[in-house]
Formats: structure tokens, sequence, C-alpha cells
């Protein structure tokens, strides 16, 4: 059948009054996967995620050209480095934190809709149609995974380069413990889910303010800057314990992941802020999306 | 006893999916921005299997009333029903339905124009992925486009990013297409590709809604018509009910004028205007049939260079109506 033929037959077929369009088996994964695609293909994204592949191998190769002799003076954990390659994930983490993850996750979770409605194609997709919630939720699943992709990339970049440069062995804990090289792995791995999960309450903030506007650019910049602002608020001490509401306060509180009895029940507190975080400014996204005009 | 005539069923045109309904129809519908009334009180009727001519100047409300039609804004007061369905919230019900091409193509530029209708395919719901390729390449073959499919959007000219906008609206089939402007950046050939694509998908009983500023190309298509001005619908119904009956106007090229002139009055024709200084005859078609006149002049043995039947200008029509130009933004 040649693809002309196909195209007349719906019509030829026997018409119902207003067919049901029935959603077919599979329509969420294959939204999602689109929006995984659109993601993931995106040569901006490809493209910030490599530049935060060479933050591990940058602090990899310039400690082996040059190792530090005071550990102290550097971020966290820079000093162990040498010792195990493992803590170059940890190092890598640590000086990514502050800004150049804000950077990219924000980039791409206040472009979310915003990109959409600035270039038009956000009309298209409301009238495929694709309700207002679907969009939203692919939208916030195409960002988580962005952000897990940058995390996960700074972990494993991290890893391989510490392998390659000082090698992988059993690691010594922050009390002095040493476990295994198994039982050290997965807490660098725990690590790397820790970050990932304290960041969402950032991406909630990111999608909301990407709802509010029609000029990517300045959703982009406007989520950007709110990292860096309440990064700022969180270094000044007369906030006192109001600083513990802020969602960046805990972002470096992984490094309770490589005592020797994690408490769980505090990093799960913390994360309980993030899911606050969520729950909040997601149905602030979702509250404004449902009912703006969509006008671009 | 009761004579009953053939049943719906048996008269109605193949395609015609939902006879006697209104495809849409809209009661006092109104956007306000602001203190600026956009949409004033409209009552559309657009009947299932018409080509409907949705006419006005640039900001006359025709782009804003086809979002409310679509549940892309919310109208302030009012109903809008699509397909039968009320929007906004039988959008997702009625939208399936409804092909559309809002204010100008929008697609992703950094992806090629067949993975941007993937990607809109991808996003529905009720589209068979099995049968996805076929239907793109489908759509993109009836807008002439299928030989550009993998080159970047960014890089499309104006008309054939208007012709992936047209191949997105036809990815499914519908019983409704609704084109704002479809014939902007378009070149007069491909101007001529869209009325035939229109009069084609009304052929097969979709109900097309055109929207324009440009008067005379909707004439040539339209069975009805809609005429915006300033927020208000100004008329609307059977092109031939909003122009007046006979509205036919026949020109003849002629050195002549004034033979074509008598044997045209003896053809039936009314109101006959030979122009001798311009070598021109205007006359009213009336009940006459536009294809005998050419004919009869020739067996009258009047010689002339061109003929010409046209409706009286919509565009006069609108400047009677409304004392304005057509082209001023309302």
């Amino acid at each position: 059948m040649s693809p002309v033929e196909l195209m007349a037959e719906p019509a030829a077929a026997a018409p119902s009054p207003l067919r049901a369009a029935a959603p077919r088996r599979g329509a969420t994964r294959r939204l999602l996967g689109s929006e995984l695609r659109m993601v993931f293909r995106r040569r901006r994204n490809i493209a910030l995620l490599v530049l935060l592949a060479a933050v591990p191998v940058a602090i990899g190769a310039a400690v082996k050209i040059n190792t530090p002799r005071h550990a102290e003076d550097g971020p966290q954990f820079l000093g162990q480095v040498t010792g195990n390659g493992m803590f170059l994930v940890l190092t890598a983490l640590t000086i990514s934190l502050p800004l150049f993850l804000p950077l990219l996750v924000g980039v791409v979770a206040g472009d979310s809709v915003a990109g959409e409605a600035g270039s038009g194609t956000l009309r298209y997709l409301l009238t495929v149609p694709v309700t207002r919630t679907r969009v939203l939720l692919a939208k916030a699943f195409g960002v988580l995974a962005y952000a897990a992709a940058a995390v996960l990339t700074v972990g494993l970049v991290g890893l391989v380069t510490g392998g390659i440069l000082f090698g992988l062995h059993p690691m010594t804990l922050l009390s002095g413990d040493t476990i295994s090289l198994g039982a050290g792995l997965l807490r660098v791995a725990e690590v790397v889910a820790y970050v990932i999960a304290s960041l969402t309450g950032f991406l909630a903030v990111g999608l909301f303010i990407s709802t509010l506007t029609e000029v990517p650019i300045a959703a982009m910049a406007a989520t950007v800057a709110t990292a860096i602002i309440v990064t700022v608020l969180d270094q000044i001490p007369q906030l006192g314990s109001l600083r513990s509401l802020l969602f960046t306060h805990h972002w470096m509180g992984f490094g309770e992941i490589l005592r020797l009895q994690v408490d769980w029940s505090m990093l799960t507190s913390w994360l309980g802020l993030q899911l606050a975080y969520v729950l909040i400014f997601c149905a602030a996204a979702w509250a404004r999306f449902t009912t703006s005009d969509i006008t671009s | 006893m009761t004579i009953t005539a053939a049943g719906p069923a048996a008269v109605a045109p193949a395609g015609s999916n939902h006879e006697g309904v209104a495809a849409i129809h809209t009661h006092a519908l109104t956007k306000r921005f602001g203190k600026h009334t956009a949409v004033d009180r409209i009552d559309l009727l657009v009947p299932a299997g018409s080509v409907y001519g949705f006419l006005g100047p640039n900001g006359s409300g025709k782009t804003t009333t086809i979002r409310m039609l679509l549940g892309l804004v919310a109208p302030n007061e009012g109903e809008v029903q699509l397909l039968g369905q009320p929007m906004p919230g039988g959008g997702k019900r009625a939208l399936a339905r409804v092909g559309s091409l809002i204010e100008g193509p929008a697609f992703h530029p950094y992806l090629s124009g067949r993975d941007n209708l993937r990607r809109l395919d991808a996003c529905d719901a009720t589209a068979d992925p099995g049968t996805r390729d076929l239907r793109i390449a489908a759509a993109l073959d009836r807008v002439g486009l299928r030989a550009a499919e993998n080159k970047r959007y960014r890089q499309y000219s104006l008309g054939m990013k208007q012709r992936l906008g047209i191949a997105a609206a036809l990815l499914q089939p519908r019983d409704l297409l609704v084109l704002d402007e479809p014939t902007n950046g378009l070149d007069p050939q491909g101007t001529r590709e869209v009325r035939a694509l229109v009069r084609q998908v009304a052929a097969e009983g979709m109900t097309v809604l055109i929207s324009s500023h440009l008067l005379a190309e909707i004439e040539q298509v339209a069975t009805h018509v809609g005429i915006m001005s300033a927020g208000r619908l100004l008329r609307q119904g059977a092109l031939s009910d909003v122009l007046g009956a006979g509205g036919f106007v026949v020109t003849v090229h002629t050195q002549v004028p004034h033979l074509a002139a008598t044997a045209l009055t003896r053809l039936g024709l009314t109101d006959v205007v030979p122009d001798s200084a311009a070598g021109v005859v205007t006359a009213r078609l009336g009940t006459v049939n536009a294809e005998t006149v050419a004919p009869f002049l020739v067996g009258d043995g009047v010689p002339f260079t061109g003929l010409n039947v046209a409706r009286p200008a919509l565009e006069d029509y609108f400047v009677h109506l409304t004392g304005e130009g057509f082209h001023v933004a309302g």
C-alpha cells in the first residue's frame, strides 16, 4: 500500500459520528520517550554534559600533576584523591554542586515549558492534544532525567578518571575506619543518588518559573539566579535556623554518607525538605500552567 | 399517513460524519485582554462539511477566536462547542479529530521536518506508532515536502515551514481542519496548492475553517464566510447569501465593446456596461450559466481576448459593511 492510499483510507472507511479517540497502549511511555529524546538529542544539552564531564577529568589531572601538600587547603575530599580514585567523584561533586550543576539543570528546567512556549510548539503540543497536566509531567520527567544524567556523568567520569589515575581501593571513611572496595563503591552510588534527590527541589522551582513566561532565556536566567541567590542567603549566618529551610542548605550533606554509621533518618529529613519544595512548586506550576492562556 | 423522504443516512454525502451537527458553534464568545475586548460576543456557526472562510483584517480577533475554539485561551464569557464537545473540557475527545495551523507554523528548529512530525505523533495518545512512518510520509507527500524531509527545520524557507505545518495538521484522519492564514509566506504556486488541498480535503468530507485577511483567496474555496471586524462578527452564512444572490459579474475584454454588450444583453445578462476606452464590458450574470457566455459570444461572432466571471469583490462588501479599508488593523 502506498502512503497516499493509506492517507485516503480513513475517510473512505465507514464514518461514525465523533469516533471516540481511544488512547492506545503505551501512550505515556511514548510521550515520555519523546521528551527524553528532545532533552538528550539537543546539542546544547549534550555540550553542557560534556563540559560537566570535564570537571572530574580536570581535577584528576591537576591533582596528578601537582599533588596538594596541604590537603586542608583544597575542597573537601581533595586530599584523599591521590590515595583512592573514588574520592575524585566526591571532590568533583563538591566543586560542581554550588555552581556548575545548578547552572546546567537550571538551564534545562527553565527552558522546559518556556522553551516550547517561546518557539510556539506548545500550542501544537496542546492541540495534538496532550493535556496540560501530561505536558507538565513529561517536562518534569525530562528535567529530572537530565539532572540525573548530569550527576551520573560526574559520578561515572570521576570514577573512571580516578580509577585510571589513582586506582580504586578500599575506602577510608571519615571516622578512619576502612570498608571494602565493593562497600565503598556502594557508598559512592548512594552519594550520587542523594545528590540527584537533593536537586529535585530546585528542579521544581525551575519548572514553576518556566511556566511563568514564554521567554525561555528569561526563565533560564531567573532559575539560575534563584540558585545563586539562595546559595548566597545560605552563607549569611544572621539568618540562623531559617537557612536550614533553603533548598541548597543540605546539598553538601552527602558527606554524611561517608560515616561508618550513616544517619539515614537525618538524610531522610533533609530529602523531606526537597519533597516539600517539589510538592509546593509542582502544585504552583500545575495551577499556573493549567489555567494560563497560551498566546504564544 | 406520513410521506417520508429518504432518511438522512441515504442522502448524506459520503464522509460527512455528523450531518446536521455544527462542526463549531459558539455562543456569546468573549475575550478581553485588560481593557481591550479582542473578541466581542460572537456566535460562530460552522456547519459540518462546509469550507468556512473566516475573514477580517489583521487584529480583528480571528486568531484569538481560533485559540478559544481549540482551548488554548479561556474565554471570559460564552461557550464553545467543537465537534459537539464543550471546550476546553472536551478537548481530549474533540481535538484528536481536529488538525490545526494556528498563527503560523512552529516547530523545533534543530530537528528535521520529519523528526518534528515524529515528535508530534509520538505525543498523540491516539496515534498508532505502527503506521507512524507511513502516515508521516503521506502527509509530507501531500504538501510536497518529501524531498526536504531530512533537512533541519531551521533551514526551511517560509513556504516550506508553512507546508510542514499543514502536513502536521494532516497526520491523522480529521473531521475538522482549522487553518489560520495558511498561505502566509507561500508563493502563488504554493497558494494554488493550498487551495487545491482545501478543496480536496473538503471533498473527503472534512470541515475546513480557513482564516485569512486575503479576501480573494477565500472567495475561491469557501462555501460559507464569517466577517470579523474589531472583535465583532459582522456577518456570516453561505457565501452566496452573504454576497447576495446573482452576485456574479462577467467581464469581457474586447475590441468591440458595444457588439459584445448587445450579445450579452440578448443572452439575458443585466446591468451591461460597455467601456469603449478600456475595451471592457461588464455585466451581472444573474441566473445565466457562466459556462454559456463564451460559446454564445463566439457563436455571435464577437471577438474577445478575455473573459472573467467573478463575484463582486468581497472587499467591496467589507468596505460597505464597515466603512473602512480591509487591510486596516482593527
